[in-house]
């Protein structure tokens, strides 16, 4: 459905202008996300990637007012979910947002439900808060999100405490758990991370079988190119706080504009690779509180020239209606950016 | 679980008697012996001392001592060496005069400790919060003697009611609400005094336990769900800070018969941990022993205790 979904007219679930999270202490101030947009339309599967650091997490929770304040803070944006303004909120009303119309699910399924309870408890609460079922409903409507999400005898899974199951199970518990009170929007932080490959596949399906059937939009936050080229409709590429890179996923997968995203997706293992040494991007993201002038991949890019090092540039749209932040790529003034 | 509470009793067993051989030990290998309690008193003649000894099987070695010791405890046949008293006797009077100490303390610490520590947690580097932790700070640094003697002065020039003691001399024949009015006035001040150190450390270890869990993964999750305030911080995260705290319920069991010496002192409070003070001093071994067991029992009771209601509390445990 991926490029036919693009042409269509869509409503936009989620959109997201311009937003800043910065973390403050005495000494520095850490630009964690350093304006960023992005858009979630009805129905599709939008994937956030980039490394660890790059600020996609930091994002996603910012959305939700989850984050830690202080040391965070958000420094500027809009963040608009059906027309409201989400930032303005404050957290009675962010409440009745979270959980009811945008469900989360974390990446790792074992420290994020509360030990203590049970699962069919921890299902049951986004039901009882929001929805406010009688009893005798929220335990049938709980069995019936267990056997949606693939756990078999729900029955006595109900029953059971977050470590008596396993890891795939915990986080089948998890969606569950999102998709309690039937939300528009799901958003995913790295929900197949700490899993193991074959349940990650299952999670995946998972995700995709319930997204079509309930209509759902979903944000999927991953540093794993390999699940963006299964399951996105569209992706944003992130670095350092920003986004380098945007557009269909299959276009910006087989044919990456951005410096950034070409280094990712080489550092892919594959088999045309066989053998060879593995490519490996030089350096490390850099921290948010010391980004280098300019672009901030410069250091690490192999295309690099002189003015990467003062100018950050803005988005370039291709006639693909791909869109990256590199002229270099873009062919545009190749002579003024690029000797090559 | 019957395998769990069967092997535990025999450990503790064990554990017990290695209590009790070393403190029979260091009581006997610490300097001086009842009989030198006052060599200079012209009535303690080398004869007497060396009677006395022969009766308390002082001459005998060590390990028949002991034998004696614990023959004598286990069948209740104890007495002590000042005053020929039974030692169970004695100690049963003075425990009832701890008791209520001790329980009033212990509530008054627990039901203060717990709404701070939260609270504080709850809204961290708050007004609440840093005013709390001065305050703590303050009462630990305070010398529980010199508090004591402020609070006595200024209740006794306050409210004019005598606080030392158990109860005011002569009131035996009053009517009965009057005996209960003097009790708990002369109660009063002891067990605050009691309670407020244990109030500073408590709430402090509650606060830190309850930020620990605030930061954890399910408490955003909890957050995530939408769920309300009060459920977030009293439901999903006081659940599980409340954890540690188990444990130590078990360990309060021993302060049941420990007292505290120095209010005790201070308030000529005839309770179990001055009588066991006096009893150091005199060197009156059968009743430091026997205090010394007891303790020693209501630990391993307590630790007992606490793993059991752990498996209650946290459903990840199994034994």
């Amino acid at each position: 459905m991926n490029v036919d979904a693009m042409n269509a007219p869509q409503e936009v679930v989620l959109s997201v202008e311009g937003l800043r999270v910065y973390f403050r202490n005495e000494e520095e101030v850490a630009r964690a996300v350093d304006g960023v947009d992005f858009e979630v339309r009805r129905g599709e599967t939008v994937c956030l990637v980039g490394e660890s650091g790059c600020g996609k997490t930091v994002s996603a929770l910012a959305l939700l007012g989850l984050l830690p304040r202080p040391p965070g803070e958000i420094a500027g944006g809009r963040v608009r979910f059906c027309g409201d303004d989400l930032l303005d909120r404050d957290e009675e009303a962010l409440q009745v947002v979270r959980g009811r119309r945008i469900g989360m699910v974390f990446q790792e399924p074992l420290t994020s439900l509360n030990p203590v309870f049970t699962i069919g408890e921890q299902i049951a609460e986004p039901l009882r808060v929001h929805l406010e079922l009688p009893e005798s409903q929220i335990r049938q409507r709980c069995l019936q999100l267990l056997h949606d999400v693939g756990i078999d005898s729900p029955e006595q899974r109900l029953a059971a405490y977050p470590h008596q199951l396993s890891g795939g199970q915990r986080q089948r518990a998890m969606i569950a758990m999102a998709l309690a009170c039937g939300p528009e929007l799901i958003i995913a932080d790295e929900p197949t991370t700490a899993l193991d490959v074959t349940v990650q596949a299952q999670i995946l399906s998972l995700m995709n079988r319930l997204q079509h059937a309930h209509d759902m939009s979903v944000l999927y936050i991953t540093h794993d190119l390999g699940v963006v080229s299964q399951i996105a409709d569209r992706v944003y590429v992130m670095y350092a706080g920003v986004i380098v890179e945007t557009g269909a996923a299959q276009p910006v997968l087989r044919n990456p504009r951005h410096p950034y995203t070409r280094a990712l997706l080489d550092s892919l293992p594959n088999r045309r690779k066989r053998g060879r040494r593995l490519y490996s991007i030089p350096g490390s993201v850099p921290h948010p509180a010391y980004k280098p002038a300019g672009c901030p991949f410069h250091p690490r890019c192999p295309r690099a020239i002189d003015a990467c090092r003062e100018h950050f540039p803005g988005m370039c749209v291709f006639d693909d209606g791909q869109v990256a932040r590199c002229p270099v790529a873009a062919g545009r003034k190749l002579t003024d950016w690029c000797r090559s | 679980m019957l395998a769990f509470i069967g092997r535990s009793v025999i450990q503790k067993i064990v554990t017990l008697f290695f209590v009790s051989v070393v403190s029979f030990a260091i009581i006997h290998i610490a300097p001086g012996e009842p009989s030198q309690v006052d060599p200079l008193n012209p009535k303690f003649t080398p004869e007497m001392v060396e009677r006395f000894r022969q009766a308390f099987h002082l001459d005998r070695p060590l390990y028949v001592q002991y034998a004696f010791f614990y023959r004598d405890l286990l069948t209740g046949n104890t007495v002590s060496w000042k005053d020929n008293q039974p030692v169970l006797h004695k100690i049963g009077e003075r425990f009832f005069n701890s008791l209520p100490l001790f329980i009033v303390g212990t509530l008054i610490t627990w039901t203060v400790s717990f709404p701070v520590g939260i609270r504080s947690a709850i809204f961290r580097g708050g007004a609440y919060d840093r005013s709390a932790t001065l305050l703590s700070y303050v009462l630990i640094s305070i010398p529980g003697f010199f508090f004591a003697y402020m609070l006595i002065i200024f209740v006794v020039g306050q409210f004019q009611v005598p606080v030392i003691g158990m109860q005011t001399f002569g009131m035996t024949d009053t009517p009965w609400f009057f005996r209960l009015n003097d009790r708990l006035w002369h109660m009063l001040l002891p067990s605050m005094l009691g309670a407020t150190g244990g109030i500073a450390v408590l709430s402090r270890y509650v606060r830190s336990q309850m930020l620990e869990v605030e930061n954890q993964d399910y408490v955003r999750t909890a957050r995530a769900k939408g769920l309300p305030w009060e459920m977030v911080h009293y439901k999903h995260a006081l659940r599980n800070a409340l954890l540690p705290f188990v444990t130590m319920f078990g360990l309060i069991l021993p302060g049941l018969i420990g007292g505290s010496v120095i209010i005790e002192s201070i308030f000529s409070w005839p309770g179990l941990g001055r009588m066991a003070y006096e009893a150091i001093l005199a060197r009156d071994y059968p009743v430091i022993l026997t205090i010394n067991f007891i303790a020693a029992v209501l630990v391993l009771i307590g630790t007992f205790v606490s793993d059991i209601l752990y498996v209650i509390v946290d459903p990840r445990i199994r034994l």
